[in-house]
């Protein structure tokens, strides 16, 4: 009882929204925001959202908490003109060249500037053009187009607990930008996209990579391959008209063929191959109590943050490639013998709602010489663009069937593009292989579902199997330090980085919010019940494929081509600068002092090899400095002595002074 | 400041880690961090404001933009005489343009740089240092001159630059 507002002379009913907003929301009338949204904090910058309310007079709905009995009007003439100053404000400050704009059509301050009928700006425009950041794989910064509302700040720092971006200079000039206005390439960017995907202008967008693909495809010499990955079937529609969850595997088949696809094929294929070697890694972990938790490598944003964040988890980084990665060498290295084609004149596309796949697509790790296995990576939104461009009637075009025999997938692998979707496909196995009995309930219903944080014991054969999902990589950051304390301990690990998995990627259409994905993350579970077989080691292409090239999971062949190594990376690329005067003959011992080592105590070995040098009076001999990253984090602290990097975890100070002095004598 | 045994760079390192530890690594204590290591160094070097955000556990970005937002910070070497003209209304009119302009004539710096290359000289403008009884004031490091002429400015220029020389031998 008691807890009515009213919003615009009607009464509404509140139970525990956080702010007005929410309420007027609620009432059915659409508030405009840039920087409000609710899985982040409240900003209350954009001053989209304000309303009168009797007492307080003018506020940010945003930002106000709802109190019984508050008259609030969402429409006056004083909030509505605010609304348009600000909107005016901000066009002035901004590159209006909408119409080639990638944004266009979806942008937000393009929308609320028509809705508020701004057809003219009194101010003047920015007197500088600012240089866009096109360092990075995946994602382009626009500086020009930023309006300043923070919602890439936020969901870095909250959502993916990095915070590669924040504010920067002040007034006119202020900005947001990477750390000492470096390249996104440049510093501990991890591509997940999703700064690109709560953007509401285009100051961050996603790369738009379309005319590469356009060029292959009007290759004659080229066939061009795709492989979709399991979340695009239930987002494509999206971009179509039709509802969030939907799926249109079907008719996406037919659109890529009459756009010249030559063969299309199902990522979900290689997401089976992957639960056969990485299961199988996982079991023979398990067995012998090692390298556990195991984590998942699926998820390439997750994979290049441990190598930048968490050097020494990377060998419970599974060693198996992410689908899109093995299919790379499954087409590259398999199929094109098949085929009886080089592999040079293969183009392979991956159709991914993934931004990161475009960095991990670029890894040398998954290239054969200088020629990457998977050639391009395009996301949900870009192909949905190109389907668009050449005018094909994607909603009503009959479906077709994907080609044999990659096209031919279990439930398991569909799954895989939901957040608890591995852990669940991996369970479905490793319960069989594990009891070494057939199983029939295949459900995991525990590691189903959007939360952060998923945990689910399953016992097999007397066994028990604990197992955490997480997507968020904030969410990923505090289990590992839960982990790291002792406080927890978990045998399997599926970590996604984007909220709710990849349903929730930042290539997937917009909008992108909480309700689109669990719609899109129940189509996806739809789909798997549809699957006559739901689990990987049923699908009898993959074990065609082991029986035909690969051996069996785990075999030289599978490691080659399905496995991969990781390394460490530094967070912010930079010039190394000398914290100590050289001497001119002396040794140079380097104490690195960057991330890693630093929090493994480096700074307190250099202080005792001081002393010890010191006291051993070979101070006029050695130069002891303070250096950044060797990159050398996994052995984290290092110490480098002449040009010999030496994992200083194993040695004592004493010891590390007669490899000092042993070094001398040789000098 | 006499420090015979350890040399001039490496003992600021260490001081580095004196003053993260003074503020116990405190995020709160951010500024007073920076001030304390630009105090050390004569400007805020890249790598050390990675260092310090590892060492308060933030973003290095948050580092950044907390160190552009001052104006009291400095991310380029600063030279180890910083001139501060001030061009507040008082001393615009009292004319600081021309004292301005003999002291970057004097200290020798090109067009669009505030310090010379040998890092000797920082010349830059402030805004108001509340000295208008003294205008047109100018502060080079701690000591502020008043009713400055460009015969003076160029004099004390002189005698800094004879001081550094007798310094160096």
């Amino acid at each position: 009882m008691g807890n009515t507002l009213y919003i615009d002379g009607r009464p509404v009913e509140f139970t525990d929204e956080k702010n007005v907003l929410e309420v007027v929301r609620l009432a059915g009338i659409e508030l405009p925001t840039f920087c409000y949204h609710s899985e982040l904090s409240v900003y209350g910058a954009c001053r989209m959202c304000v309303v009168e309310v009797d007492g307080m007079g003018i506020v940010g709905a945003c930002s106000t908490p709802p109190r019984d009995g508050m008259v609030v009007r969402t429409n006056t003439p004083r909030v509505r003109n605010i609304r348009r100053m600000a909107l005016e404000l901000l066009l002035a400050n901004h590159d209006r060249e909408c119409t080639t704009c990638t944004k266009s059509g979806q942008c937000k301050l393009q929308d609320l500037s028509n809705r508020f009928g701004i057809k003219h700006v009194r101010f003047g425009g920015r007197d500088e053009t600012l240089a866009l950041d096109l360092s990075s794989p995946s994602i382009v910064r626009d500086p020009n187009k930023c309006i300043l509302c923070g919602d890439c700040v936020r969901v870095c720092r909250e959502i993916q607990g990095i915070g590669v971006l924040d504010f920067a200079h002040r007034g006119s000039k202020a900005q947001v930008t990477p750390a000492f206005g470096k390249g996104l390439e440049e510093v501990d960017c991890v591509s997940c996209g999703q700064c690109a995907a709560v953007c509401p202008t285009a100051a961050l967008t996603i790369k738009n990579e379309t005319d590469i693909a356009w060029a292959a495809l009007n290759d004659p010499g080229k066939v061009v391959i795709a492989q979709i990955a399991p979340a695009v079937r239930v987002a494509i529609g999206e971009m179509f008209g039709a509802k969030p969850g939907e799926i249109n595997l079907g008719k996406l088949v037919s659109a890529l063929r009459l756009l010249g696809f030559d063969k299309v094929f199902d990522t979900s294929f290689t997401a089976d191959l992957t639960i056969m070697e990485e299961t199988n890694e996982f079991v023979e972990r398990f067995k012998k109590s090692e390298k556990l938790p195991q984590f998942t490598s699926c998820c390439p944003a997750w994979v290049k943050y441990v190598e930048q964040f968490h050097p020494e988890l990377l060998d419970n980084l599974s060693s198996c490639r992410s689908p899109q990665g093995m299919f790379g060498a499954l087409v590259k290295n398999h199929l094109a013998k098949e085929m009886n084609i080089d592999p040079k004149d293969i183009f392979f596309i991956s159709i991914m709602p993934c931004t990161a796949k475009k960095f991990e697509a670029k890894r040398p790790e998954f290239s054969s010489g200088d020629t990457p296995e998977v050639d391009l990576v395009l996301t949900t939104q870009e192909i949905g663009n190109m389907i668009k461009e050449a005018g094909i009637d994607f909603a009503n075009l009959d479906v077709e069937a994907l080609d044999m025999p990659f096209g031919f997938t279990s439930g398991a692998g569909v799954i895989f593009g939901s957040s608890g979707g591995v852990a669940e496909a991996s369970l479905r196995a490793a319960a069989e292989i594990i009891s070494g009995e057939e199983i029939d309930a295949v459900d995991f219903k525990q590691t189903r579902g959007l939360t952060g944080l998923k945990e689910a014991e399953v016992e097999i054969s007397g066994a028990k199997l604990k197992i955490a999902v997480v997507n968020g990589l904030k969410n990923a950051k505090d289990l590992i330090a839960k982990i790291q304390s002792g406080e927890v301990h978990y045998d399997l690990i599926e970590v996604m980085a984007c909220p709710g998995g990849c349903i929730g990627g930042a290539g997937q259409p917009t909008p992108n919010d909480t309700t689109t994905r669990e719609q899109r993350m129940k189509g996806l579970y739809e789909a798997d019940k549809l699957q006559q077989l739901r689990k990987s080691q049923q699908n009898p292409i993959v074990q065609k494929l082991y029986s035909q090239w690969l051996g069996e999971p785990g075999s030289d062949i599978a490691h080659e081509n399905l496995h991969t190594t990781y390394q460490s990376r530094r967070r912010i690329k930079g010039q190394n600068i000398t914290l100590s005067e050289t001497g001119e003959e002396k040794l140079y011992v380097g104490v690195c002092v960057g991330t890693s080592c630093y929090l493994k105590g480096s700074y307190d070995t250099m202080q005792q090899l001081r002393e010890l040098i010191a006291a051993e009076d070979l101070a006029d001999k050695v130069s002891i400095e303070a250096t950044f990253c060797f990159e050398n984090c996994a052995g984290a602290p290092s110490v480098k002595i002449g040009d010999e990097i030496i994992n200083a975890s194993s040695f004592k100070p004493q010891e590390l002074v007669a490899l000092i002095k042993n070094k001398l004598a040789l000098v | 400041m006499a420090n015979t045994t350890v040399p001039k760079a490496q003992r600021s390192f260490e001081k580095v880690n004196e003053i993260v530890r003074k503020y116990e690594a405190k995020e709160s204590m951010l500024i007073p961090i920076l001030q304390e290591v630009q105090e050390e160094y004569r400007y805020l070097p890249e790598e050390i404001l990675t260092y310090i955000a590892t060492a308060l556990d933030i973003s290095p970005a948050t580092v950044y933009g907390v160190a552009t937002f001052y104006a009291q910070f400095s991310l380029n070497p600063k030279g180890k005489y910083v001139i501060n003209v001030c061009d507040g209304t008082a001393c615009h009119v009292r004319g600081s343009s021309p004292i301005l302009e003999a002291i970057r004539r004097k200290v020798g710096l090109a067009a669009g740089k505030i310090t010379t290359d040998d890092l000797g000289f920082t010349v830059q403008t402030v805004s108001c240092l509340g000295a208008c009884g003294l205008a047109p004031a100018v502060v080079i490091n701690d000591k502020v001159y008043g009713q400055v002429t460009e015969e003076a400015i160029e004099l004390i220029i002189d005698q800094l630059k004879q001081k550094e020389a007798e310094g160096d031998n």
